[in-house]
């Protein structure tokens, strides 16, 4: 099953790549993981998006709290949590294109945020399952391009992560 | 505080620093060798009397013996290397390290900062390259973080879940000068090892053990590192119950107990295989379910029973073998309050039901699994060598042992009744530990006996440490079980290829007495089982010689039981078994 796993950890250099050396080196699946700073300057938020077995699962917890930088970790499907990602797709936007690629935007709460003689570039915010539809309602050939950040995620209410 | 390269009033240098430090962790061995990037340490290390530096001929032998001396004593055993290629010598020390959770400090030199990413002359990137096999690694890029940084390193390494950190130094920043002070203590909001376990989970689990009809205790290599022998023994007494110890583990509960039923696993005894499988309380002490333990774990789970595992990393629990009861915490303190709770328990174990459990043990140890054919009057056994080994040393010797054939039946005929006195490698498995690791023992307790169990394949991986060995004047006793062959892997093949031995004889060996004694060792060479325990009474006399004993062992022995890959503990094949070889080929099918 797909978890979305929040962590906080020391703002160091090198953390990253040790987060993604354990997946490598366990076999652990990455689908996606985003990380940036936080409000306070010496943490970092990570967010790994990744898939397996409950088993799998307890193990990838277990085995990132045992990485020495990493200060906490949440596995945010143990609660009601929100999930966002980013999307920027560049599509063609001739003849009669420029219409229904303005529509089909309008239909996912799309921005268009960049026009050209040729293409639009539209922004969506989502679910990851979202952006999936949306890219799905396209049909392939007008996608120029596109690019996505990857999920991020917090628990919904009082569910907060923090040190 | 100030830093630069203009030495104030109250500076000192990087590279004293870095000795200062040592000192303040009361270190007494450095195993190290020199190189350009770590100049400025080793003129440091000149002037300073605090520890012994101890110089080895290989990295990697340097980190085997301040591993050993880990080992031996529990203190965290250090190495220090140079950039580049010192560093990366270093790399198969410090993964052997890694694998079996022995505390150690890995420091290496590091081209100066500036230099980082230009590929430098003996540049590596020894914080990437060492990632995956360390507990933990920095890189100080400050003369002002060296304190805190090796202060963090020694406390990382000893506590939780042992293991080896490495802290690689610029040599910029062992000339640059700060002022000096070392922290009392650290505090890391992100690393913060549990000590006491849950102490509802360790009564339900006292409740659990007392109501067992076949229980059983099965303790590894984090009962050694955690310095819980005592505890085990008080809680085993108390209980009756059988104990076996894994190949890690070995002295942690001891030998000649009548309650011990041997090693378990590929190679464990045919008691402690079919007790494990067959028990319906199993208590797991620092031990990690591995591969060469449970062999299948579906065959395993085949089985119901009540699993209680108690380990420091919770990582460990529930990893290969999900158990019922988990308790994270350290084994001595988790121990010691099963203990109290039994005391003031007025329920004891179920009497007449222990008493059929020990009938069917015993039942299984009349098959005499370790049994083997010693009748020869020509032809030395290696078995042999290993029990009048034992004998001679009465049981009180460091045995360090390389890997392979010899490594397994050093392990089952060499009856340890203390922990910290198998030393070998368990989890890696890396020929050529041998030696180092003697030398390593023979530094920590000098008066100790200490003999090296070794083949002559592995030995020849780390034989240049003959060399050191002359210069430390250790009086190691290298106890080569010279079979011709590399022997385990020759098994393997004897066992699931038809008997297509490749590339597993050793040819072109050297005359290992004339070696030794190029090096003004004692040599020995010894032909005959008649002259096994002379030998070793005469080697053993020499209180203050290196011998190299080099034993002419029967080429073609194996080493049974064994449970072959992918099979179930109660699968073994026996020794005794007239078709055992059959059995094995057959085996795989
Ligand atoms: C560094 C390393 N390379 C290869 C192996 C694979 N291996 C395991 S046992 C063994 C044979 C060891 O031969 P020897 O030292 O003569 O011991 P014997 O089995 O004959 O007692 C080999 C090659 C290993 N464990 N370590
Ligand atoms: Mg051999």
């Amino acid at each position: 099953m797909k978890h979305i796993i929040s962590l906080l950890m020391e703002n160091e250099a090198g953390a990253l790549s040790r987060v993604a050396g354990l997946f490598s080196a366990r076999g652990y699946n990455i689908e996606s993981l985003t990380v940036a700073p936080t409000e306070d300057a010496t943490l970092s938020r990570m967010t790994i998006v990744t898939s397996g077995s409950d088993d799998v699962i307890e193990q990838i917890i277990k085995q990132l709290n045992k990485l020495v930088d990493v200060v906490k970790v949440l596995d945010l499907n143990d609660g009601r949590h929100i999930e966002r990602e980013l999307m920027l797709v560049k599509v063609k936007a001739t003849g009669a294109l420029r219409d229904e690629m303005k529509r089909i935007s309008d239909i996912f709460r799309g921005r268009i945020i960049d026009v050209a003689d040729g293409s639009y570039t539209i922004e969506l915010t989502g679910s990851g399952s979202k952006l999936d539809a949306f890219l799905e309602a396209l049909d392939k050939t007008v996608i120029l391009e596109t690019v996505r950040t990857g999920a991020s995620g917090i628990g919904r209410g009082d569910r907060i992560l923090k040190v | 505080m100030d830093q630069s390269n203009q030495q104030k009033t109250g500076q000192i240098s990087g590279a004293e620093i870095i000795m200062r430090c040592l000192h303040e962790e009361k270190v007494k061995f450095v195993f190290g060798y020199p190189g350009g990037a770590v100049l400025h340490i080793y003129d440091a290390l000149f002037k300073q009397k605090d520890f012994k530096h101890i110089l080895v001929r290989h990295e990697q032998a340097a980190v085997h013996a301040a591993d050993a001396y880990s080992r031996a004593t529990g203190e965290v055993g250090v190495a220090l290397v140079t950039s580049g290629p010192g560093a990366t010598n270093a790399v198969t020390g410090i993964a052997t390290a890694y694998m079996d959770s022995v505390p150690m400090v890995v420091i290496s030199g590091q081209v100066p900062t500036a230099a980082i990413g230009m590929d430098a002359f003996q540049e590596v990137d020894m914080v990437g390259v060492t990632r995956p096999c360390v507990k933990h690694n920095f890189l100080i890029k400050d003369v002002r973080d060296i304190a805190i940084t090796l202060k963090k390193a020694f406390y990382i390494a000893a506590s939780g879940r042992p293991g080896p950190v490495v802290v690689d130094i610029p040599k910029d920043i062992t000339a640059e000068f700060a002022e000096y002070s070392y922290p009392k203590t650290v505090e890391m909001r992100s690393y913060t090892p549990v000590i006491k376990g849950h102490s509802g989970q360790i009564k339900k689990a006292v409740k659990i053990l007392l109501d067992a009809k076949r229980p059983m205790i099965y303790s590894g290599g984090g009962l050694v590192l955690g310095d819980a022998s005592n505890e085990l023994i008080k809680l085993a007494k108390a209980l009756g119950y059988p104990v076996t110890n894994t190949l890690m583990g070995l002295g942690g509960y001891p030998a000649t107990d009548k309650q011990y039923v041997g090693m378990l696993g590929m190679h464990g005894t045919f008691e402690a295989n079919n007790a494990m499988q067959d028990c319906d309380v199993l208590l797991a002490v620092g031990a990690r379910f591995d591969d060469r333990v449970i062999g299948n774990p579906d065959h395993f789970l085949s089985v119901p029973r009540t699993i209680i595992h108690i380990d420091v990393d919770p990582s460990s629990i529930s990893k290969r073998v999900k158990v019922d009861v988990p308790i994270v915490g350290h084994v001595q303190s988790v121990l010691g309050e099963m203990n109290d709770l039994l005391a003031s328990e007025t329920k004891k174990p179920d009497a007449s039901a222990l008493k059929s459990w020990w009938a069917k043990i015993d039942g299984w140890r009349t098959k005499k699994s370790l049994s083997y054919d010693g009748s020869s009057t020509s032809i030395i056994k290696p078995q042999y060598v290993i029990e009048k080994l034992w004998e001679v040393t009465k049981g009180n010797a460091y045995v360090t042992s390389d890997v392979g054939q010899h490594q397994m039946w050093a392990a089952q005929y060499y009856k340890f009744d203390k922990p910290r006195r198998w030393i070998n490698s368990g989890g890696l498995g890396t020929m050529g530990v041998g030696l180092p690791y003697a030398m390593g023992c023979q530094l920590a307790d000098p008066k100790a006996q200490v003999a090296c169990v070794t083949g002559e394949g592995s030995i020849q991986m780390n034989i240049q440490e003959l060399s050191t060995c002359k210069q430390f004047h250790l009086p190691i006793k290298v106890i080569l079980l010279n079979n011709r062959y590399l022997g385990m892997v020759r098994q393997w093949q004897e066992f699931f290829y038809e008997n297509r031995y490749s590339e597993s004889y050793m040819d072109s060996l050297p005359d290992f007495v004339k070696l030794a004694e190029s090096y003004g060792h004692v040599g020995m060479d010894i032909e005959k089982p008649g002259d096994v325990e002379g030998a070793l009474k005469d080697a053993f006399a020499m209180k203050d010689r290196f011998v190299f004993m080099n034993f002419l062992t029967d080429q073609k022995e194996n080493v049974f039981p064994m449970v072959p890959n992918g099979k179930g503990l109660s699968e073994m094949i026996l020794g005794s078994d007239p078709n055992k070889d059959d059995a094995a080929n057959e085996i795989e099918g």
